[in-house]
C-alpha cells in the first residue's frame, strides 16, 4: 500500500535520521552509565535488567550512587522521583500530539521518552504543526535512541568490571551531574536556585539517610519561584 | 550489595521512571497542573543536579573540605568551567577526570 509508506515509513525515517545527530553522545553516555553501575557494586546482571526496565540513565546513576553510599531505598525512590520530575515536564508538553492514540502505544511511547528524543520530537511537531506522522516521527527517534542507548551499556556493563578501581570511574557520574547541573542554569533565577540547593545539600550533609539531597532540591526551587516573583525581569531568556 | 535490596531497588525504579514519564502522556492526559507547579518544574534539573553532586564532592570522611588537600573539588570546579564554557558534556566528563587523575598525581608525588 504506497499510502501507508508515505503516511506512516517516510516520517519514521525521518525521525531517525533527525536523531543520528545525538547518537554518538547518547553511546558515550550509555557506556559511561553502564560502567558505573558496576563500579557502584551492581551485578552485570542487574545492571542489564536496570538499562532495559528504567531506560533512565540519569536515575540510574543517582541510584547507585546514592546506593553505594548507603542511602536506604526510601530516599533513593524520593531522589528518583525529584530526578525524574523534568519527565513530567516533557511528558505534559508532548502528550497532546499523542492524543486519540491506544493506550497500548502511549504507553510504549511514553516508556521510550528520552532527553534527547523528546528535544528532537517537540522541535519538529513546533515547525511542523501539520505534518502528518507525528506518532511515527516519535517512534522513529525513540526507536534510534533506544538501540543505540541499550547497545552502548550493555558494552559499559562489559567493559566496566575490567576496569581497574584507580581508575576512579564512579567520578564519571558526578561529572555527568556538573554538565547537567550548568546546562540547566539558563538565567539568573536558576543559577541561583543551583546555588541555594547546592549550598542546602552542603549544610545539611550530616543528616541521616541523605535527606539533605531532597532539603537541597526544595530550597533550590522554592529559592527560584521567589525570585522570578520578585525580579520579574531576571529571567531573560 | 545484598540482592533483595537491589532488585527492589530496580522494581522501585522501574515503576518511578515509567509514572513521571506516562504521568501526562498516559495517565492524566487531560488535567491541567497549576501554575505554580508548571513554574516550580523549571527549577527542578538545575537543584537537584547541583544538590546531588555537591556533597559528594566536598565531604570527606564526615568533614567539609573545600581546598586543594581534596582533589575531587578541584577537578569538579575545572569540570563546571569547562561545561560553563563548553556546554558540552563530553568535555566536561574528560576534563575533569584529566584534572582528578593530575592532582592526584601531584599530591602522592
Amino acid at each position: 500500500m504506497p499510502r501507508t509508506r508515505s503516511d506512516q515509513i517516510d516520517p519514521f525515517l525521518a525521525g531517525a535520521r533527525a536523531c543520528l545527530a545525538v547518537l554518538p553522545g547518547v553511546a558515550t553516555f550509555g557506556m559511561i552509565c553502564g560502567a558505573a553501575m558496576v563500579a557502584a557494586g551492581l551485578s552485570r546482571t542487574a545492571a542489564i535488567a536496570m538499562t532495559l526496565l528504567t531506560f533512565a540513565g540519569t536515575m540510574q546513576l543517582a541510584a547507585v550512587q546514592l546506593a553505594a553510599t548507603g542511602a536506604p531505598l526510601a530516599v533513593i525512590a524520593i531522589a528518583g522521583i525529584i530526578v525524574n520530575l523534568r519527565f513530567v515536564m516533557f511528558s505534559l508538553s508532548i502528550s497532546g500530539h499523542f492524543r486519540g492514540l491506544p493506550a497500548r502505544t502511549r504507553a510504549l511511547f511514553a516508556y521510550a521518552l528520552s532527553d534527547n528524543g523528546y528535544a528532537q520530537a517537540i522541535t519538529h511537531f513546533t515547525l511542523h504543526p501539520d505534518a502528518p506522522g507525528h506518532a511515527a516521527y516519535y517512534l522513529g527517534c525513540v526507536a534510534a535512541i533506544w538501540s543505540v542507548w541499550i547497545l552502548a551499556s550493555i558494552a559499559g556493563i562489559v567493559a566496566g568490571a575490567a576496569i581497574p578501581h584507580e581508575w576512579q570511574l564512579e567520578f564519571i557520574a558526578s561529572l555527568t551531574f556538573v554538565a547537567l547541573g550548568v546546562a540547566n542554569m539558563r538565567d539568573r533565577p536558576s543559577a541561583l536556585a543551583a546555588l541555594a540547593a547546592g549550598a542546602t545539600a552542603l549544610l545539611t550533609a550530616g543528616l541521616p539517610y541523605r535527606i539533605g539531597l531532597i532539603l537541597g532540591a526544595v530550597a533550590g526551587v522554592a529559592t527560584g519561584l521567589l525570585l522570578e516573583k520578585w525580579i520579574p525581569s531576571s529571567s531573560g531568556r | 550489595m545484598d540482592p533483595l535490596f537491589v532488585w527492589t531497588l530496580i522494581a522501585l525504579l522501574t515503576a518511578i521512571s515509567f509514572a513521571t514519564r506516562a504521568s501526562f502522556i498516559l495517565l492524566f492526559s487531560h488535567v491541567t497542573l497549576p501554575r505554580i507547579v508548571q513554574k516550580g518544574l523549571r527549577f527542578v534539573p538545575a537543584a537537584v543536579f547541583t544538590a546531588l553532586v555537591v556533597p559528594d564532592i566536598f565531604v570527606r570522611s564526615g568533614a567539609i573540605q573545600l581546598g586543594l588537600s581534596n582533589p575531587k573539588a578541584a577537578a569538579a570546579l575545572v569540570a563546571a568551567l569547562v561545561a560553563w564554557k563548553t556546554r558540552n558534556t563530553l568535555l566536561t566528563i574528560l576534563s575533569g577526570m584529566a584534572a582528578l587523575h593530575l592532582l592526584r598525581l601531584a599530591v602522592i608525588g
